[in-house]
């Protein structure tokens, strides 16, 4: 059965949206969070695991101090409230991927609190409320064989890898982010690039989203404008920030059909699906698990001492907000072009290409220009499109230095993205430039007007702009290696007419 | 010669260290012992003869080449069942670890191992160390060696009667709830609860970790104090593990021996006289009071208001962290499972597996802790326990401001005949009613043999300040050397 959703813009017109974000990082610590495991990533199944992160008998967590360290710089990063004394706390559920069979987190007694992350969405300051960012143990990771659908059900064979078992995850979640209206969407991918780009300026994550290193939960309700907010759903894998501005685009839309058609919301979590770009109903919160949460009695309370959160506090790096402003002042560009540069994702870009010895006006235009022309054909981030700064930066010498003109430097670029090395190599080889032998050229333009002895009486009669031709038929002999104003110059000299 | 196994363990280790005798030797003698006995004691699972005999020949070695030995080697110990042994099995007294041989040594069996010890086997147990008189392992009970119709107590009965037997000089026990303590009273030897964190639980296969405490059980207070310091101290494998040295337990058994106590002054604590205790075990409590103070100790009465809530307080924290602790056994990763045809869902299999692999009182305790962490009973249980918890450490701390130690009786009856109290689990857990309070606490305790009452053993429970262990090691030590030994009939 099909039904046909309601378009976007009715929905937000008439309910109000309330979203909130819960956010799983995981940090890019050396070791585990409780035992001395690496975290890399990959590796043979069940080939980084001990007694701890297996959860063998007798076997005891110990707290990892580095993790702990990176929890409290997201808190101060997110402008929190750290906490002097807390503890950590078992959530008990039974499930094959996860050793203990309760997880160690935190509950009622997270390390960081009340904090906020202000953003900008299309050029406005939106600030989301940080509710609180605690720390947790990820699970190990299930493969179901012999089923049709790799999932449980129907499955012959279920197989577990706990390498992943006891990665340090810091878990932020945002309070309810009620009065964005039809931006809800935009706010909420603004919102996880925003804490996605401070997690990597604060270097504890590596935060990729697509190899799950940043994780996104999406709570989505709706309300008639006047009422109390509406029972919310839980829309989870949700993998790269176009699908969180999707999901919840999809999910407005979804529960507005429901209420519309006079339904209630089921307190579900729901998955978002990256091909349809909906959203399908997990299991319902209404027989929700008891998490019997009770302090976790293997560990000693975390007590930061307040001299060295006042240390790490003062040893954050500029956070990324402020980071950008600056450089759009260094770089004397408008609002609007910043933007423009921001949606690009080009920052880091553009600035490692000026430090790499380029101005920002010739540093913007090949990654605004060219580069992102390519990665929106092609369909890949910007970042690997396979040009790096210092290439680019390369370039520019070489048409500055006038060895390559930019339609020339537009071809050696095309060559440098397809991996040929630098644009200094493949100029050389491919023979691209300029051709600024005068001899050279002044006799591919003498050729030009004996084999084109009309148009060259044209011109000589005063038809200047007829002098094109023969630019045109030089160019073709040079194979475009010449500077066309040149030619120009030269033909008119030659034929002893005034440009 | 003298039978080996009538010695001591300072005594032994001194036989060895002299070359007087080898370690083999030594150790052949228990394991003649236990081939002996045990067949009527039970206080084995597992004996590790090949591991036994290899450990000894190692020391001997070691001597010959002159190397330096630890004050214990060449000395045979047993281990209960509930800590880790690698390679060895290690079951905790239930049937869902009947067949699983850990990858690793507990921290205790580590420091065991380095310090010369002779590991004979793993010794018999409540399952998952739950239970006062051995019957609830999954393997049959331990029996008296004072009675063998009797229970040696628990959970680490086999730890106290295979030192009552003969079969070892030195044992390991757990204390959760009086588990090493109690079974030391009812079998007449000697079983010492550190200080919470004062020994590693790294390898100790938990029950309720925020009152686990592994400790030494010996048939004398010195040989108890050098096997605690043989396995005290801070280990960074454990987070709760306290970061400082173990007092010093030997000095002050050694002190204490010399039988003056002089400028001690010792607390009875009024809550416990009389209530629930048989008359037999309060005479000679009683008598004991009379011994101290002869020995120079002021003794005196103190009030603890709040102990008479400590065994229901027990009895919602235990069972809490137990129910979470003891998740992990469901047939997936290691242990029993049962079940597995293929057609039954992964959920059908944890719980045949967790429903065969429990006894009768796992399940119970399980299932009590379940309900009392459970959304809207959570305060009104586990909350409210935790605030008792805290008032009876206050107790402790007032009581520890007027005096240097308290003492009662270790546990309200003599041993029991098998089978007496399992109908009625509260028969059960009145066992440990004066033991619990120093687990909620988490200061040391000590139970020496201080008499008997009918022909078997009473013990006398010293209790301490938290990291103040030699106290009590001093005024057990005393006692000991006025009224004691106590020596079982021959078997």
């Amino acid at each position: 059965m099909t039904t046909t959703l309601p378009a976007y813009d009715e929905v937000v017109a008439r309910y109000e949206p309330v979203i909130g974000l819960e956010t799983h990082v995981e940090l890019g610590t050396n070791t585990k969070m409780f035992c001395g495991c690496p975290t890399d990533f990959g590796g043979a199944p069940n080939t980084r695991v001990c007694p701890v992160c297996l959860g063998l008998p007798g076997s005891l967590p110990v707290a990892n101090r580095a993790a702990v360290e990176a929890t409290i710089r997201i808190g101060l990063a997110l402008n929190c409230s750290i906490a002097q004394w807390c503890r950590f706390a078992r959530k008990n559920y039974y499930y094959p991927d996860m050793p203990k069979n309760y997880q160690i987190s935190q509950y009622d007694e997270p390390l960081c609190v009340d904090g906020y992350l202000d953003v900008e969405v299309n050029g406005e300051p939106v600030r989301i409320s940080i509710e609180r960012v605690h720390m947790e143990e990820d699970t190990g990771k299930s493969l179901h064989v012999g089923g049709a659908t790799g999932r449980i059900h129907g499955a012959t064979e279920s197989l577990v890898d706990y390498n992943r078992a006891g990665i340090p995850l810091v878990e932020i979640v945002t309070k309810p982010i009620p009065g964005a209206g039809a931006m809800a969407p935009e706010v909420a991918r603004a919102y996880v690039t925003e804490l996605r780009d401070v997690l990597r300026s604060l270097g504890v994550s590596d935060v990729r989203m697509e190899e799950g290193s940043l994780r996104c939960d999406v709570n989505t309700s709706l309300n008639l404008p006047g009422e109390q907010w509406g029972t919310r759903t839980e829309t989870k894998n949700v993998n790269s920030l176009r699908s969180v501005e999707r999901a919840v685009r999809s999910e407005i839309i979804r529960q507005a059909s429901v209420l519309t058609a006079g339904s209630r919301i089921t307190q579900e979590t729901r998955h978002f699906h990256e091909d349809t770009g909906d959203t399908t109903s997990g299991r319902s919160k209404e027989t929700a698990t008891d998490y019997r949460y009770f302090p976790e009695p293997d560990l000693v309370p975390v007590a930061p001492d307040p001299t060295w959160v006042a240390e790490l506090k003062a040893a954050l790096p500029e956070l990324p907000r402020l980071h950008r402003r600056r450089l759009q002042q260094e770089w004397g560009l408008s609002d609007l072009d910043m933007q423009s540069i921001l949606n690009a994702g080009a920052v880091e870009l553009i600035e490692a290409t000026i430090a790499a010895g380029t101005t920002p006006t010739a540093a913007r235009k090949w990654w605004l220009g060219e580069l992102s022309r390519r990665a929106n054909e092609t369909g890949v981030e910007l970042a690997d499109i396979g040009a790096t700064p210092q290439q680019v930066a390369e370039l520019q010498g070489l048409v500055d230095a006038g060895k390559l003109t930019d339609k020339l430097a537009r071809t050696v670029l095309e060559h440098v993205v397809a991996g040929e090395g630098s644009p200094a190599k493949i100029m050389a080889d491919r023979k691209l430039e300029v051709v600024s032998d005068t001899g050279a050229l002044t006799a591919a333009v003498d050729e030009a007007i004996a084999a084109n002895p009309a148009i060259a009486d044209k011109v000589r009669g005063g038809k200047v702009a007829a002098a094109g031709a023969l630019v045109g038929a030089v160019m073709k002999t040079t194979r475009g290696q010449a500077d066309a104003k040149t030619v120009r110059e030269l033909i008119l000299e030659r034929l002893g007419v005034q440009g | 010669m003298t039978d080996l196994t009538s010695f001591s363990a300072a005594e032994l280790a001194g036989l060895v260290a002299r070359g007087e005798s080898s370690a083999v030797e030594v150790t052949q003698a228990h394991l003649d012992r236990i081939s002996a006995v045990d067949d009527r004691v039970h206080a084995f699972l597992h004996v590790d003869t090949e591991g036994a005999l290899a450990a000894a020949r190692d020391v001997d070695s070691r001597r010959a080449a002159g190397e330096p030995l630890g004050p214990l080697a060449g000395v045979p110990v047993a281990v209960k069942d509930v800590l880790t042994t690698k390679g060895v099995p290690t079951t905790a007294g239930s049937k869902i670890l009947a067949d699983w041989r850990p990858p690793y040594d507990s921290t205790i069996v580590r420091r065991l191992r380095a310090a010369g010890t002779v590991m004979l086997g793993k010794t018999n147990m409540d399952e998952f160390a739950m239970g006062s008189s051995t019957e609830y392992s999954a393997f049959g009970p331990t029996h008296n060696p004072w009675d063998l119709s009797r229970i040696p107590g628990g959970s680490g009965g086999g730890s106290s009667a295979a030192l009552a037997a003969y079969e070892t000089p030195l044992s390991i026990g757990s204390d959760t709830g009086g588990s090493i303590r109690q079974p030391g009273a009812v079998t007449g030897t000697v079983g010492v609860k550190p200080t919470y964190g004062g020994t590693s639980r790294y390898g100790l296969v938990a029950f309720s970790s925020s009152l686990d405490t592994p400790g030494p059980c010996a048939r004398t207070v010195l040989d108890a104090a050098l096997l605690h310091e043989a396995i005290g101290g801070h280990d960074p494998l454990d987070s709760t593990s306290i970061p400082a040295p173990v007092p010093d337990v030997a000095a002050a058994a050694r002190l204490g021996a010399s039988g003056d106590l002089t400028g001690v002054r010792l607390g009875v604590v009024r809550e416990f006289a009389g209530e629930g205790a048989e008359p037999g075990v309060l005479a000679a409590f009683r008598a004991a009071v009379e011994t101290l103070t002869k020995l120079g100790a002021e003794v005196v009465e103190v009030s603890c208001p709040h102990f008479q809530y400590a065994l229901p307080a027990y009895y919602l924290i235990a069972p809490s962290e137990c129910s979470s602790n003891l998740a992990r056994f469901d047939g997936v990763r290691f242990g029993l499972r049962v079940g597995d045809d293929g057609v039954r869902s992964l959920e059908e299999v944890m719980s045949a597996t967790r429903e065969a692999g429990f006894g009768p009182e796992v399940k119970r305790r399980v299932m009590l802790g379940t309900y009392a962490l459970s959304s809207g009973y959570y305060d009104a249980y586990y909350g409210q326990a935790q605030k008792v918890r805290t008032l009876i450490s206050r107790d402790f701390t007032t009581a520890f401001e007027q005096v240097d130690a308290l003492i009662s009786p270790t546990t309200p009856f003599v041993a029991f005949p098998v089978g007496a109290r399992t109908a009625d689990p509260y028969q059960m857990y009145l066992a440990d009613l004066f033991t619990i309070p120093s687990n909620l606490y988490g200061g040391p305790g000590i139970s020496v043999p201080c008499g008997l009452a009918d022909g078997l053993p009473v013990g006398l429970q010293v209790m301490a300040p938290t990291m103040a262990d030699d106290r009590m090691y001093r005024v057990a030590a005393a006692l000991e050397s006025a009224v004691g030994p106590f020596t079982p009939p021959a078997l």
